[in-house]
């Protein structure tokens, strides 16, 4: 009972295996803590948007199981588990044709909300992701810059209140200065609104900044889960590779500013 | 005598040709609408029957019309000397556009969208109606569009088996060797033609794919 208050997600023994046998991910074993932020963290390749498309039943395993909210993904519905799941991608994949408005208040719609209502819905989220309703809601996707799209895509996300959000490298496309502004929002809006958020990246000083406990994915498997901290510190060979990264970084500024 | 002063002269017999021929065109042309986009959206849904139905169709199109008429006149149910007929050998021709485009035009949605509205919770059919068929929609349209300007110009032969329309004023033009009589069905036939590319084509603009269009409007 209350495992499952502080734990919306549960992966138990979960692999997925191509048809020819060779896998994507093997045997990953653990739980996604409720008002975390778990950043999936690795290599292209490494399996970490697998991991995430395992949770709101894009893929099912071939072994295991993924249990949301008490469930085995296998039992659930997955057109009403992915209503309680927000989802956003590097892509952002808005409809061209919808107005703001309406892709913001796409899954109160499919849950049959009424207009006023999606209406109002909309517009209080345009406001807390930084858009002026009265300037944006009547644009269509093509009138905006990368970074209002992916906002816009943040909002969509969080339209139906899902607990749960997932986001797989949301700001990948994004330029620099966009893309920090961005990180620095998501992780205010985590302290308000307290959601789950599981978040893939290649970046590890943008995992860094907003985790509140990194996975490592290499080949499939997860290699270390744990805090920045213990991140930092860690042992595994692919984590200290991740944290030269930065070292390196750091040194290079160093030399240049001297 | 030029063929306007014998159309005016014949403008009884014009009339019912016309309209026969507009009867032709519009019956096979919404039957093939109503076979065609519900199967190319099947194919979207049923890749491994892409090749073979596409195949077929295809078939149909290189059949020679005259000789597609002809083949047909004998098959029971669907055979004999008439309209029936004709209509059917024209709903075979205006197939494989309509087959290809709609085919085409789902298959081109990008894939990110697709991706985020099945993330989100959308089922087939809401991805489908919501999005998949809004954003096809032009491609569709331009599908229809050749299909309804190549049975225009098909359904002139349909006159041979018995199915009136405005072949019926170029077959005799050609047994009898008179050119007004020949130009008095094939110039009407070629307006019709040009008229249904243009009024289809400025349909088509306003559903041009991706909200190019949306953007246009709102500069105005």
């Amino acid at each position: 009972m209350s495992e499952a208050n502080s734990t919306f997600v549960q992966f138990r023994g979960v692999s997925l295996h191509l048809t020819d046998g060779r896998p994507i991910v093997s045997d990953l074993t653990f739980d996604i803590l409720d008002s975390e932020i778990l950043v999936l963290l690795g290599r292209s390749g490494s399996g970490k948007t697998t991991t995430l498309k395992l949770i709101n039943r894009l893929f099912l395993p071939t072994d295991g199981d993924v249990i949301v909210e008490g469930t085995s993904t296998r039992l659930w519905d997955p057109a009403i588990l992915r209503r309680r799941i927000g989802y956003v991608i590097q892509e952002i994949g808005l409809f061209p044709h919808f107005t703001v408005e309406r892709n913001v208040a796409l899954v109160p719609e499919l849950e049959g909300w009424d207009e006023a209502r999606r209406r109002r819905r909309a517009h209080e989220l345009l406001d807390m992701v930084g858009l002026d309703p009265a300037a944006f809601a009547d644009r269509h996707p093509s009138q905006l810059s990368g970074g209002q799209r992916q906002r816009v895509g943040i909002a969509r996300a969080l339209a139906a209140d899902p607990p749960l959000l997932l986001l797989d490298e949301p700001f990948g496309a994004l330029d620099p200065l966009t893309r920090i502004e961005l990180q620095r929002e998501l992780r205010d809006l985590q302290s308000r609104l307290k959601k789950t958020m599981v978040f893939v990246t290649h970046d590890v000083r943008e995992g860094l900044f907003l985790a509140s406990r990194v996975a490592l994915f290499q080949r499939g498997r997860m290699e270390f889960i744990g805090t920045p901290a213990e991140f930092v510190r860690s042992e595994s060979p692919e984590a200290r590779e991740f944290v030269r990264v930065i070292r390196e970084d750091e040194d290079r500024r160093l030399e240049s500013s001297e | 005598m030029s063929f306007v002063d014998f159309l005016v002269s014949n403008r009884a017999e014009f009339a019912s040709l016309t309209f026969e021929h507009l009867l032709l065109v519009g019956a096979s042309s919404g039957i093939a609408i109503l076979i065609g986009v519900p199967l190319g959206i099947l194919l979207t849904r049923r890749p491994r029957l892409g090749p073979p139905v596409l195949g077929l169709a295809n078939i149909f199109q290189t059949i020679p019309s005259l000789a597609l008429f002809g083949l047909l006149i004998p098959i029971p149910f669907i055979g004999g000397i008439g309209a029936r007929t004709a209509i059917v050998a024209l709903v075979l021709y205006a197939l494989l556009p309509i087959i290809r485009n709609t085919h085409a035009g789902i298959q081109g949605v990008d894939p990110a969208v697709r991706e985020a509205g099945r993330g989100m919770g959308m089922t087939d059919r809401q991805l489908l109606f919501m999005v998949e068929v809004p954003l096809a929609f032009g491609v569709i349209l331009a599908g229809i569009r050749v299909a309804i300007v190549i049975g225009v110009g098909v359904a002139t032969i349909a006159a041979a088996i018995g199915a009136g329309g405005l072949g019926e004023f170029i077959f005799r033009g050609v047994a009898m060797v008179d050119d007004t009589l020949i130009l008095a069905g094939a110039v009407p036939a070629a307006l019709m033609a040009l008229a249904a590319d243009f009024l289809l084509g400025r349909l088509e603009r306003r559903f041009a794919p991706g909200d190019a269009r949306t953007a246009e409007v709102r500069a105005v």
